[in-house]
C-alpha cells in the first residue's frame, strides 16, 4: 500500500462542501459529530481548511455559480483526496436534475470516489459508506 | 457603499463555520464594521420554475426539498394555497396531525439553532447538548413518518399517513423527557454569565427596524412585535388548542434565544393537546381531490423562522401550476443586518448574522450577469417590467382575472 494512503486511513480529516443543497445532508453531517453518533472517536474531525482535508464531503446539485469554487477547493486539497458524494442530489441530481441551474451532478465536475444515496442519507448509512470504502481502499 | 480605503473582510462562500455556501463582505474600519454586503446565488436551484413542470402532487415533494430544516413548513403552506384555490376543507384529524408535525419541526429547528449559536460563540458544550436533546425528536419523526428529515407527510386535501393509537403513549413519554431536557438547557443558557456577557445588548433591533424591514418570526417577536400567523390567521388546528405567543422587549441576540427557547414549551403544549385530540377523534385523514379548478390561491404557515408564503395559479386544464411563487421568511429577515450589524465589532457580527437564524437555501435568488462586462444584465426596473409582462401574458392565456387580482386593484 502506498504510504500516503496508509497514513490517510489512520485518521480522516473531513472538509464539508455544500454545493447548492437543501441543507438536510449538511445537518446530517453535523449530526455525525454530535454525541449520539460521535465520529470523533474514530479520529474523524472537521477540518477548517481544504488544505488540511483528507476527505471532501460534498452535498447538493452543484449549481452554475458554485462550479468554479468547487474546482478551486478540490485543487487546494492535498492529494490523495477522497471525494464523497452525499445525498441523491450530489449522486444524480435528484428531484432538481431538470432545473436550469443544474451544472452537476458532482462527478461531472470533480472525480468522485464514494456515492452515498438517500434523501437525506441517515447518519448510520454515511458511517457505513465511509467504513466500506476504507476497507476497499488499497 | 463603503469607500475604497476601508478593509474588506470576506466570510464565505465556503467557510468552516457555515454549513451552507453564503458570502458576506464586511467593510471594516479597524475592528468596527461599517457596512455589510451579502452576495447570494450559491444555493439557487430554480424551484419556482421546476414546479411549473411537475404534477400538483409532485410539487409537494419538490417544495419539501427547498429547505431541510423547515421541510414541512413549505408543504403546509403549499397545501394551504392549493386548498384555498380549490376550496377544500380538510378533515379535522388531518388538521391535528399537521399541527403535530409542524410543531415537532419547530422544536427540532429551535434546538438546532441554540446549538449552532453556541457553536458560533465557541461554546461547544451548548452545541453538543442541544444536538443531543434534538435526537429524540428526530426519533419521534421517524416513528410517525418513517424518515428523520423530509417527512413527506403532507398531501393536498389532508395528510399521507396516520398516527397510530399505540404510538401515542410512546410519543407522549418521549415528549415529556424532551421537555425536561429543554427545561434544563433553558435554565443553563439563561443563567450563564458568559452567554449573558456575550449576547446581551448585541445586535439590537428596535421595534421600528422590524417594521421598516418587514421582519417576521422569532426575531420580530424578540423586539416586541407579536406577529404570528398561527394566531393572526389560523389554519390547521391552531385555533382549537390553547397556547400563547411569546414576546420580549429588548431585541438583542440574547432575547432572540429566549424567545426561541420559551417557544419550544408552547410547541410542546400544542403537540400534547393535538395528540389527545387525535386519540379521541377518529375519522378520515385525507379527502380525495380529483381536479384543481381554474383560479389562484394563497397559503401561509408560521415556519420556525417566520411566515412562509406560497401563491399558486392554475388554468384548470394542465396538471401543474401555471405560476408558483414562494417567499421564505429569511428573505425579509436577512436584510435586517443593515440595522443590527453596523457599528458592531467583527467578532460580534458572526453571532448577529446567526441570530436571525438565516436559511439561505430558502432565500436564494438568481441574478443574470454579463460575463465580459461583469455587470448585471437586468436592472431592477427591467425585472419589474418583465414580471408585469409575464402577469399580463398569463392573464391573457387564462382569459379572465382571478379574485385575488381584483382585490389588489
Amino acid at each position: 500500500m502506498n504510504l500516503k494512503l496508509k497514513a490517510l486511513k489512520k485518521s480522516l480529516w473531513v472538509y464539508h462542501l455544500s454545493a447548492g443543497s437543501c441543507n438536510n445532508c449538511d445537518i446530517e453531517i453535523l449530526d455525525l459529530l454530535t454525541p449520539r453518533f460521535d465520529v470523533e472517536r474514530f479520529g474523524i474531525i472537521l477540518a477548517a481548511s481544504p488544505r488540511h482535508a483528507d476527505v471532501l464531503l460534498c452535498t447538493g446539485i452543484v449549481n452554475k455559480k458554485c462550479v468554479e469554487r468547487i474546482k478551486e477547493v478540490y485543487e487546494q486539497t492535498p492529494k490523495p483526496c477522497v471525494v464523497v458524494a452525499i445525498g441523491a442530489c450530489a449522486c444524480s441530481g435528484g428531484i432538481f436534475r431538470d432545473g436550469y441551474q443544474m451544472a452537476g451532478p458532482l462527478n461531472k465536475i470533480i472525480p468522485v470516489d464514494v456515492y452515498i444515496p438517500g434523501c437525506p442519507p441517515k447518519p448510520e448509512s454515511i458511517i457505513a459508506g465511509i467504513v466500506k470504502f476504507l476497507r476497499e481502499l488499497k | 457603499m463603503a469607500e475604497n480605503k476601508k478593509v474588506i473582510v470576506p466570510i464565505g462562500p465556503y467557510h468552516p463555520l457555515l454549513e451552507e455556501p453564503e458570502y458576506f463582505q464586511l467593510y471594516c474600519d479597524g475592528e468596527e464594521v461599517v457596512d455589510v454586503e451579502w452576495i447570494a446565488g450559491y444555493n439557487h436551484r430554480g424551484i419556482e420554475k421546476l414546479s411549473e413542470s411537475k404534477h400538483w402532487e409532485q410539487v409537494t415533494f419538490l417544495v419539501e426539498r427547498i429547505c431541510g430544516i423547515c421541510s414541512t413548513s413549505h408543504p403546509i403552506a403549499y397545501c394551504n394555497a392549493v386548498e384555498d384555490l380549490s376550496g377544500i376543507e380538510i378533515p379535522e384529524r388531518a388538521k391535528y396531525i399537521r399541527n403535530v408535525i409542524g410543531e415537532l419541526e419547530r422544536l427540532h429547528s429551535h434546538l438546532l439553532w441554540v446549538g449552532l449559536a453556541g457553536h458560533f460563540l465557541g461554546y461547544n458544550t451548548v452545541f453538543m447538548w442541544a444536538w443531543k436533546y434534538r435526537e429524540p425528536i428526530l426519533d419521534m419523526f421517524e416513528m410517525i413518518t418513517g424518515n428523520r428529515n423530509h417527512y413527506a407527510m403532507l398531501r393536498i386535501g389532508g395528510v399521507r399517513r396516520d398516527i397510530e393509537d399505540e404510538d401515542i403513549p410512546v410519543l407522549k413519554k418521549t415528549l415529556s423527557e424532551v421537555k425536561d431536557k429543554i427545561k434544563m438547557l433553558t435554565e443553563a443558557v439563561l443563567d450563564d454569565p458568559v452567554l449573558g456577557a456575550r449576547l446581551k445588548g448585541v445586535g439590537v433591533l428596535k421595534k421600528q427596524d422590524i417594521k421598516n424591514y418587514g421582519a417576521v418570526g422569532p426575531i420580530a417577536r424578540a423586539s416586541g412585535v407579536d406577529i404570528d400567523v398561527r394566531k393572526d390567521d389560523p389554519y390547521a388546528a391552531y385555533n382549537l388548542v390553547e397556547w400563547k405567543v411569546i414576546t420580549t422587549e429588548n431585541g438583542d441576540v440574547f432575547d432572540k434565544a429566549v424567545v426561541r427557547l420559551l417557544e419550544s414549551f408552547e410547541s410542546i403544549k400544542i403537540i400534547e393537546q393535538s395528540l389527545d385530540a387525535i386519540y379521541h377523534k377518529k375519522g378520515e385523514i385525507w379527502k380525495e381531490v380529483r381536479n384543481i379548478p381554474e383560479g389562484e390561491g394563497i397559503g401561509h404557515h408560521e415556519a420556525p423562522r417566520g411566515e412562509v408564503f406560497h401563491y399558486v395559479r392554475s388554468d384548470g386544464n394542465t396538471t401543474s401550476p401555471v405560476r408558483h411563487k414562494i417567499r421564505a421568511p429569511s428573505y425579509v429577515n436577512i436584510p435586517t443586518f443593515k440595522a443590527s450589524c453596523i457599528g458592531q465589532t467583527i467578532s460580534d457580527v458572526c453571532i448577529i448574522l446567526a441570530g436571525v437564524d438565516p436559511c439561505y437555501c430558502c432565500t436564494e435568488r438568481v441574478a443574470v450577469y454579463d460575463k465580459d462586462k461583469k455587470k448585471k444584465v437586468y436592472s431592477f426596473d427591467q425585472l419589474v417590467k418583465k414580471s408585469i409582462e409575464k402577469t399580463e401574458r398569463i392573464k391573457k392565456e387564462i382569459g379572465k382575472e382571478g379574485k385575488l387580482w381584483k382585490k389588489l386593484l
